[in-house]
């Protein structure tokens, strides 16, 4: 037992409702209390979604307990199967489900031999995997399992495409700006005359998933979600994936080189290079961005708490690029620990790697750094302590679901970093000038 | 139109799949009411992650509330419960020190029959803090009964005697004293001798006293409130004394009340709306032989200072999906201010405990000549969502996961759960429900008449 206030990750089933409800015409359903189908406020809150959330519970009750689900869960599946014709029933395991240990996979079977959709139950453990993993784990088996489906059937399309294309995976729905991140991905594919093959899922449909192996590469930008998925279309099909988010301008000059390795001629590789070139010169505006910052006093001092991708990523921006010192460098994904060491060791005094919210609050008041750059606890950390604070990953909250256009990645991605960045570095500032006259002006 | 020749209502129950929050989210408001406790949940991720998303920036605002978190070991039980819970505990005390830690069991804990009632006995010895264990888990309650069983467990803790509950308070914190013995002579000034009446159920501080007041007008002083504002405080009740709830959810109260301190249940309708209200009042007046004094008047104020707003709903249907037990006293209302409503959702209908209620709804639906509602337990979303597609009423009330999309359909809709946390009750807050109600409507008038203008200038 421990004990918990607050947590970076959510349950197990919360990443395989994401992978779930991101595809189109897919329902999940849980087998859970009632009580548990929370996901759906959030997704219909965050999300400002318009479409009934496709997941619905079989209620685990009282007698559920007593005498077992019995035909419940085999009734809700085909009942479903009926009123909404999905392609595809997932069936999602809880932690309730995880301890009663019945037969789900035999449900399944039953339940799929009288349904016209496909169905399959989740493989996830509550106690073992955290919300990310699920969402990587379901979104494999899935994969999987229309690629084998459709290898039996003779349906699987394996001509490469004529013109350049890639898939992108791994957008989501909940996701921390990935509408916005994908929107500026496809402008910049069709800048560079690449076609988009398929984005999952996402809107995707299962039925896409015949084609992916027709993508001559794969584009994960987040590491998170995908790379079970990316690394079975290797094994597979030999296709490779670029598995990297291109936030900050070197990293992003870098995605693109990485393309231009993928292209076969010559004339796409240098219009990729001037491609390059030209964008960089207009970034190099931002300029007197790093310039006021390093006029502005001695070198700022900046602690970065978040998913391993953003932080390594914002890390090796923040110092690379604009030249603050990073004091501490931090991530809650445990299960990626490595990588991210590896990643940000050079570009930070320190590295933590923490579940609790407590251990990085007491580093923030300890090292009391000039900036944080971390999720919406750090924020109220930082307010706490009257340390600025700039939100860069996910747990997310309302206000990260802005409307805006306000993508991470890619050209525009990095002027928002940008404005970011400075405007939580000069808000401390304001408010000291603010306070010369006044005592209580809070910024928020 | 053809339920306007039946004599009385008509109860249906669906299949019970329906969109609720957990009944452990009444630690949200309950940590917040009484104001020295604290609340552990013994569960997984999931009620955490649930808690930690509903209660929104509360949760930054340090809560008296935690999760007790049980991992693989706890399930397998390789770990010991008893050790486990007293570690915590200890570290709770260490740093918060709580005059009362409230367990609440979870479906985890339900399914493990890990045996809170048994461990929390010895722990509270062990410990020095009292333990309160309540069972408020998704598999047997939803929403709002979770204060339920909170209220329920806390019954047990309620003195006997008043001498109790002097010592009581001496031993625990012996500083209060003076404090207690100021308002006893502030109490006694007003030179009313409390009635053995209890009234429960948890209601922010100002509008408990408002209603104290109204019951004050009519020289009726009450023995006490469940829940106090603090653990230590909590009221005496003795064999005999009437009890009176303040919301529809508070059954099991209600019984316990009955059944374990041998108290008899007023059975009235809910003082929510000027109509709820007042009947409330005059029941419990009954039962004092007490004739009530200007209640008809100031129903009637309320009802005028209301009449801005009676035009906007009056005509309107009105279609609960149901989640938080509290529609039918709301449905009662909102048709006394002349809406219609074809359907009433509800979780969970005692009878006996919302007996006046239901009664007060039918007589009210004869009055203002209207179809009686029907009334289904335990509802199933996907069936009443076919049912509002073709009724199209004016105003579904309904959890958030559907708000959204029948907005997007062209449905108005009001979020239910704020009728959970707006205040609600007396005859002073009527106001505020139609304020919660005629919102949406307000808006829709207002973005048509737009769209009009925009049209033909
Ligand atoms: S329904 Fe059960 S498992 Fe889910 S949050 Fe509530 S108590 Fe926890």
């Amino acid at each position: 037992m421990k004990l918990a206030y607050w947590m970076y990750t959510g349950p197990a089933h919360i990443g395989t409702l994401r992978i779930a409800s991101s595809f189109k015409n897919v329902h999940a359903i849980m087998h859970a209390p009632l009580g548990d189908d929370y996901f759906n406020v959030m997704r219909s809150m965050l999300e400002r979604e318009r479409e009934y959330t496709p997941v619905t519970t079989s209620v685990v009750d009282r007698n559920v307990l007593a005498r077992g689900s019995q035909e419940k869960v085999i009734d809700n599946i085909t009942r479903k199967d009926k009123e909404e014709k999905p392609d595809l029933i997932i069936l999602t395991p809880t932690c309730t489900s995880s301890i009663l240990q019945e037969d789900l996979q035999n449900f399944v079977e039953r339940a799929s031999i009288d349904s016209v959709a496909d169905v399959l139950l989740a493989d996830v453990n509550h106690y073992r995997v955290t919300e990310l993993q699920a969402a990587d784990k379901t979104l494999y088996q899935i994969v999987k399992f229309y690629i084998d489906k459709n290898a039996k059937t003779k349906n699987l399309e394996l001509k490469k495409t004529k013109i350049p294309s890639i898939n992108l995976i791994g957008i989501s729905t909940l996701g921390f700006h990935n509408n916005h991140d994908t929107r500026e991905l496809k402008k910049l594919f069709s800048n560079l005359g690449i076609n988009i093959n398929c984005i999952f899922p996402q809107g995707a449909k299962v039925k896409d998933l015949r084609n992916l192996p027709i993508a001559w590469f794969n584009i994960l930008p987040y590491r998170e979600i995908g790379i079970l998925t990316s690394k079975f279309l290797k094994r597979e099909f030999e296709v490779s994936s670029i598995t990297m988010l291109p936030m900050g301008n070197i990293e992003f000059n870098k995605f693109i080189l990485k393309i231009s390795n993928f292209l076969t001629f010559k004339n796409e590789i240098n219009f990729i290079l001037n491609f390059i070139n030209k964008n960089t010169r207009k970034l190099l505006n931002l300029n007197w961005i790093k310039r006021e910052l390093k006029s502005n006093q001695n070198r700022k001092k900046a602690i970065i708490f978040g998913s391993s991708n953003h932080v390594a990523t914002l890390a090796k921006m923040l110092s690379k690029e604009i030249g603050i010192e990073i004091i501490l460098c931090g991530t809650y994904c445990k299960s990626d620990s490595q990588w991210f060491r590896e990643q940000v060791q050079n570009y930070c005094n320190e590295i933590l790697i923490t579940e609790d919210h407590t251990v990085i609050g007491n580093q923030i008041s300890k090292l009391k750094p000039d900036v944080i750059f971390g999720t919406q606890m750090e924020r109220h950390i930082g307010k706490r302590l009257n340390i600025p604070c700039g939100v860069i990953s996910s747990p997310i909250h309302i206000q990260n679901f802005p409307l805006g256009y306000k993508p991470m990645v890619g050209y525009e991605g990095a002027k928002y970093l940008m404005d970011l960045i400075y405007n939580t570095l000069n808000l401390k500032n304001k408010k000291n000038t603010f306070s010369l006259f006044k005592e209580k002006i809070t910024i928020t | 139109m053809s339920q306007l020749e039946k004599s009385s209502l008509t109860f249906q129950c669906e299949t019970g799949n329906y969109h609720t929050f957990c009944p452990i989210s009444c630690v949200a408001w309950l940590y917040q009411k009484i104001e020295d406790s604290f609340f552990l949940v013994i569960g997984t991720k999931t009620c955490g992650y649930f808690l930690q998303n509903s209660m929104g920036v509360m949760i930054f605002a340090e809560p008296r509330y935690a999760m007790a978190e049980l991992e693989e070991s706890d399930i397998s039980a390789q770990l010991n419960d008893y050790e486990e819970l007293k570690r915590l505990c200890l570290q709770i005390k260490n740093d918060r020190n709580p005059s009362v830690i409230v367990f609440i069991g979870t479906c985890t804990t339900e399914i493990i029959k890990m045996d809170l009632e048994g461990i929390a006995p010895k722990l509270e010895v062990e410990v020095g803090i009292p333990i309160v264990v309540a069972r408020a888990n998704g598999l047997d309650y939803a929403f709002t009964q979770g204060e339920d069983t909170v209220l329920a467990s806390l019954i047990q803790r309620c003195p006997t005697e008043f001498i109790e509950k002097k010592e009581k308070t001496q031993t625990f914190f012996s500083n209060l004293n003076l404090f207690t013995k100021n308002k006893e002579n502030l109490e006694s000034e007003k030179n009313l001798k409390s009635l053995p009446l209890i009234l429960f159920g948890s209601l922010p501080e100002l509008i408990a006293n408002q209603l104290q007041l109204e019951l004050e007008n009519q020289n009726i002083k009450i023995a006490g409130w469940l829940p106090t504002k603090t653990y230590l405080e909590l009221p005496t009740i003795e064999e005999g004394y009437y009890v009176c709830g303040v919301n529809p959810f508070l059954s099991r109260t209600a019984t316990n009340l009955i059944r374990r301190r041998k108290c008899k249940l007023i059975s009235a309708p809910f003082p929510i709306g000027p109509d709820g209200t007042r009947a409330w009042i005059e029941k419990i007046c009954s039962i004092f032989n007490i004739e009530p004094n200007g209640l008809e008047e100031r129903e009637n104020n309320i009802w005028k200072s209301l009449e801005s707003y009676l035009p906007l709903v009056k005509g309107k249907s009105v279609f609960f999906m149901g989640d938080n037990l509290l529609e039918l006293s709301l449905a009662r209302f909102l048709i006394r201010c002349g809406m219609i409503v074809p359907e009433i959702g509800i979780p969970y209908l005692d009878k006996r405990y919302q007996e006046a209620e239901i009664n007060l709804l039918e007589e009210t639906c004869k009055k203002m000549n209207v179809p009686l509602p029907l009334i289904i337990e335990k509802p199933d979303n996907y069936a009443q969502l076919k049912r509002i597609e073709k009724y199209r009423p004016d105003l579904v009330i309904t959890g958030m996961a559907n708000a959204n999309p029948l907005e997007a359909r062209g449905i108005n809709t009001k979020w239910s759960v704020e009728f959970t946390f707006a205040q609600i009750h007396g005859f002073t807050n009527a106001r505020d429900i139609l304020e919660l109600v005629t919102r949406s409507l307000r808006r829709k008038n207002y973005v048509q008449s737009f769209c009009e203008k925009e049209l033909v200038e």
